[in-house]
């Protein structure tokens, strides 16, 4: 086991295990919280047609999906509310319109894309130095501005209205939130990719919200439950040789499937567990 | 914080409001003074949500002027009590009851925050038990509690209660209203609600509101008020008093042919 850690992409992978976790551990319990996991989706689909723009223009395509995560998280959650357009069918909307530009664009990219795989899917072992900078600065920025205004991002999640009623700026906080939660997913991306990105942002905090119902203790149980799942995910990987983001989304799901039977009633028992 | 005593804390005139194409309000004057407890009753649909909303904030008329008062002097709005209905919350977030009430905190600066009031207050509901107990895991009773902490605990000059009775299967508790009476030697309470036969002993005056708005000093309601109460009321039962039959009256012409009255 030991060995592994001489080789440089197995210590990326457990950085960005670490980095990615910290981040999805405050922005997920957020997008949990408030009910928000298939804008989430939206979100990581739409920025599929930044990476295909970016590929098209030779550019980093983590930048072409960040603008393209950024805009639609902003259009969700300032037109979405004004548009008079069921939010779920704006959702739809976004989410197709970045996958068709992202197919149509590469398909116009000369040469084969060889690893645009990577970011449908994610592959924790190819994460660069450069990634892994970005990731830190993320995870530091979520950090700050969850421990600076914990009571603030709660109290909106949980009930925006009132929040409007008692004249604190909702808009101007949400759409920052929405800012961090479209970032998150675009890191997010490198690790388990476009198509499995729910699963580290939505199956970690589920899980913790079965042992807590409360905000602020399923930050850090997220965490613990996402590094177990990404560090589990990259080793079992490794071992397996088969791609890292599958055996992430498994390795979360079966955290949550451990929680949930631990979770259940006592007097059940057992014949409840097997017909759940 | 005392805002008893007379003056005028907010003053609505020819508001005409709506949804999209669809109006909902017109011709609204209304005034709330210091000390006022208003029951607003209506039919569905009849605009009572709406005009909180608009006394809110949260929505912008189409016409008309809205002036709040703070201490005798015109202010920009305030924040205000606000107890939603309990379908207009997620009452599964990931929230403890302290945090709930605290959240009525929120338009001061957190970092300067106190928690002494939000202590205080979930005494005074009797829910300091509860304070590190999930919103979710709580009874209808205590949710209603919960939801009323939160509206108060800023101490505002203005409370509103949308629907307090959809918290609770049954009829309001009795102690809901003491605790009401008690709070308006503090503040103004407006409430809407569906069950006139419960509020009107309660409250000192009632606001009917259904399209337009008809406010009755309830020392008034007399056979003549009644006669000409704009809203489909069959009952205003008054504590001891033998209740008070009000005349079913056309609302087919007062709703202008849209014919949606309520069962009166």
């Amino acid at each position: 086991m030991l060995e592994l850690f001489q080789y440089r992409y197995f210590v990326h992978g457990l950085l960005a295990a670490l980095l990615v976790s910290i981040s999805c551990g405050f922005v997920g319990t957020y997008v949990v919280s408030r009910r928000i996991v298939f804008i989430t989706g939206g979100i990581s689909h739409a920025a599929f047609g930044g990476v295909g723009i970016a590929y098209f223009l030779g550019v980093n395509p983590l930048a072409g999906a960040s603008v393209f995560a950024v805009a639609a998280a902003v259009t969700l959650e300032t037109i979405g509310s004004r548009a008079r357009v069921r939010e779920d069918s704006l959702i739809g909307m976004l989410w197709s319109f970045g996958m068709a530009l992202g197919v149509l664009f590469v398909f116009l990219t000369p040469g084969y894309a060889a690893n645009l795989m990577t970011y449908l899917f994610g592959d924790i072992l190819t994460v660069s130095a450069t990634d892994l900078i970005l990731m830190t600065g993320l995870a530091l920025v979520v950090t700050i501005v969850f421990l600076l205004r914990l009571r603030r991002i709660l109290y909106l999640a949980f009930d925006p209205e009132f929040a409007r009623t008692q004249n604190v700026p909702v808009t101007g906080i949400q759409s920052l939130m929405m800012v961090l939660t479209a970032l998150t997913v675009v890191v997010n991306i490198r690790v388990v990719g476009i198509v499995l990105v729910l699963a580290l942002m939505t199956i970690p905090p589920a899980a913790a919200n079965l042992l807590v119902k409360d905000f602020r203790r399923m930050i850090p149980l997220s965490i613990l439950f996402s590094l177990v799942a990404t560090l589990g995910g990259l080793l079992a990987s490794h071992a397996l040789n088969v791609p890292s983001g599958a055996t992430i989304v498994f390795c979360a799901l079966l955290v949550f499937l451990v929680v949930r039977m631990g979770t259940l009633p006592r007097r059940r028992g057992v014949t409840r567990t097997l017909s759940e | 914080m005392n805002h008893a005593g007379n003056g005028l804390i907010l003053e609505m005139r020819g508001i005409r409001a709506g949804y999209g194409r669809r109006l909902v309000l017109e011709d609204v004057d209304f005034r709330v003074q210091n000390g006022d407890f208003t029951g607003i009753v209506g039919p569905n649909g009849g605009g009572k949500t709406t005009l909180l909303k608009i006394i809110l904030g949260l929505l912008q008329p189409w016409e008309g002027s809205i002036r709040y008062f703070l201490d005798g002097r015109e202010s920009e709005r305030f924040p205000m009590g606000y107890m939603p209905q309990l379908a207009r919350v997620d009452s599964d977030f990931p929230i403890t009851v302290r945090d709930v009430v605290a959240s009525g905190l929120m338009s001061f600066e957190t970092h300067s925050l106190s928690l002494e009031p939000v202590r205080r207050v979930m005494e005074r509901m009797d829910i300091a038990p509860l304070a590190r107990r999930p919103l979710g895991e709580l009874s209808g009773g205590q949710r209603q509690r919960v939801f009323l902490a939160r509206a108060i605990v800023s101490s505002p000059p203005l409370l509103l209660l949308d629907e307090p009775e959809t918290y609770v299967d049954t009829d309001f508790g009795r102690d809901f209203f003491e605790i009401l009476a008690e709070l308006n030697r503090d503040m103004a309470i407006l409430m809407v609600s569906h069950d006139l036969g419960t509020i009107a002993s309660q409250v000192k005056s009632i606001a009917c509101v259904n399209k337009s708005l008809v406010h009755h000093d309830s020392k008034e309601i007399t056979h003549d008020v009644m006669e000409s109460y704009h809203c489909p009321i069959e009952l205003i039962t008054h504590g001891k008093v033998p209740h008070r039959v009000l005349k079913v009256h056309d609302e087919e012409k007062r709703m202008d042919g849209k014919g949606n009255t309520t069962d009166a």
